[in-house]
């Protein structure tokens, strides 16, 4: 039990602590924030269960005013904004992430990372995204659909990388990869 | 940690947090209810002086966060000029504003404690279940603690990369960071075992 607490806190930590590092640059110049990158790894390393209340528990100190999305922003108004839906997906990536991760036990671990956070990550991630695009700025499903479709190889590359890098955690530390354990 | 409450005391800093949380639901429900210009006009400029109100210290902080809005902005009132539908769009946008800039308000003037007094009320029917709401609270203690931790451990991953490569701080690092972060778990569990446990 104590394990399971320190390992959703570690990495609702985490996710906050990718917000404040510098931004990363692609090979090709694409800036990514690495937050997204973060609620993918809590599925594909915590599991679903995990690692969705990793990411809830991340989103409950959001809400409570405490500025840890990426440059600062936090606090209520954040849930009042266009981009809400993406917020309210992100528990529940992580959440599918990891079941997907969980169900593909016999395929490699980056690959089942790779198309688990792809899955979680970027499918069911736009439906809220673009559901709180459609609510928020009075938009149809499509219009809103091509407002964040500018978005969607930057989070391709992310499920990519969190791929490699859950292969990389399950050599470092295959014990704490509770998704396969 | 720093948070988003404001340092200028005013009134509604001593207002029950449940109250101004209840009062931001209602006013939001109203703010998607009406369709109609003027009204919204007149919501936003509500707002604006309630942020007013406490000075122009408090104000300034207020708007600046406000600014984080303008892509949306811009976005909404351009589209909407093209379609020949400005009015919507203005409607969308000073709806977006005011809703926004009323949850901030709640957040700049309530603080940390009175917020975690309301989850622990709102928690009190699961206590009431059985379930051992004292585990989020250590959780939330635990963010709080480690959120500065891991991003000092961050830091000092970058700075040994740019020590050693000539290329940019690359994704390679996160798989690293990773590891401290589950390392620096793992000892906390065993810490907490070692007290008794949760």
């Amino acid at each position: 039990m104590e394990r399971s607490i320190t390992l959703i806190a570690l990495f609702a930590a985490l996710i906050a602590a990718l917000g404040l590092i510098p931004k990363f640059t692609l090979a090709f110049g694409v800036p990514i924030t690495a937050q997204t990158l973060g609620v993918m790894l809590c599925g594909t390393v915590l599991g679903a269960r995990r690692g969705g209340l990793a990411v809830l528990l991340f989103l409950g100190l959001v809400a409570l005013g405490l500025p840890l999305l990426a440059g600062g922003r936090g606090g209520l108004g954040v849930f009042a904004s266009p981009s809400v839906g993406f917020l309210i997906g992100w528990p529940l990536a992580a959440f599918v992430a990891g079941w997907f991760m969980e169900q593909m036990r016999n395929m490699p671990v980056g690959l089942a990372a790779g198309v688990a956070s792809a899955l979680g990550g970027i499918v069911v991630m736009y439906i809220f995204g673009i559901a709180g695009l459609m609510v928020m700025l009075d938009k149809s499903m499509l219009q809103s659909a091509g407002l964040v479709s500018a978005f969607i190889p930057g989070d391709i590359i992310k499920a990519v990388l969190a791929g490699f890098i859950t292969a990389g955690l399950a050599k470092a530390r295959p014990a704490s990869l509770l998704s396969r354990t | 940690m720093i948070s988003l409450t404001s340092p200028v005391e005013t009134r509604a800093h001593g207002w029950s947090a449940g109250l101004k949380l209840f009062l931001l639901c209602a006013a939001t429900m109203v703010l998607f209810s009406v369709e109609a210009l003027p009204w919204h006009l007149g919501f936003l400029a509500c707002c604006l002086t309630l942020y007013s109100m406490p000075g122009r210290q408090f104000l300034l902080t207020g708007v600046r966060r406000l600014w984080v809005l303008w892509p949306f902005v811009l976005l909404i009132v351009l589209w909407h000029f093209f379609t020949g539908n400005l009015e919507g769009g203005l409607v969308i946008v000073l709806r977006m504003i005011t809703a926004v800039g009323l949850a901030n308000l709640v957040t700049m003037t309530t603080r940390l404690s009175d917020m975690m007094s309301v989850v622990r009320w709102l928690t009190r029917p699961l206590r009431a279940l059985g379930v051992k709401t004292q585990r989020i609270e250590i959780a939330i203690a635990l963010v709080v603690r480690f959120t500065p931790v891991l991003a000092g451990k961050g830091q000092l991953l970058a700075m040994a990369w740019r020590a050693r490569a000539v290329k940019r701080v690359g994704w390679r690092i996160i798989t690293p960071f990773a590891v401290l972060a589950i390392d620096d778990a793992e000892h906390v569990a065993e810490a907490l075992r070692a007290r008794g446990g949760v």
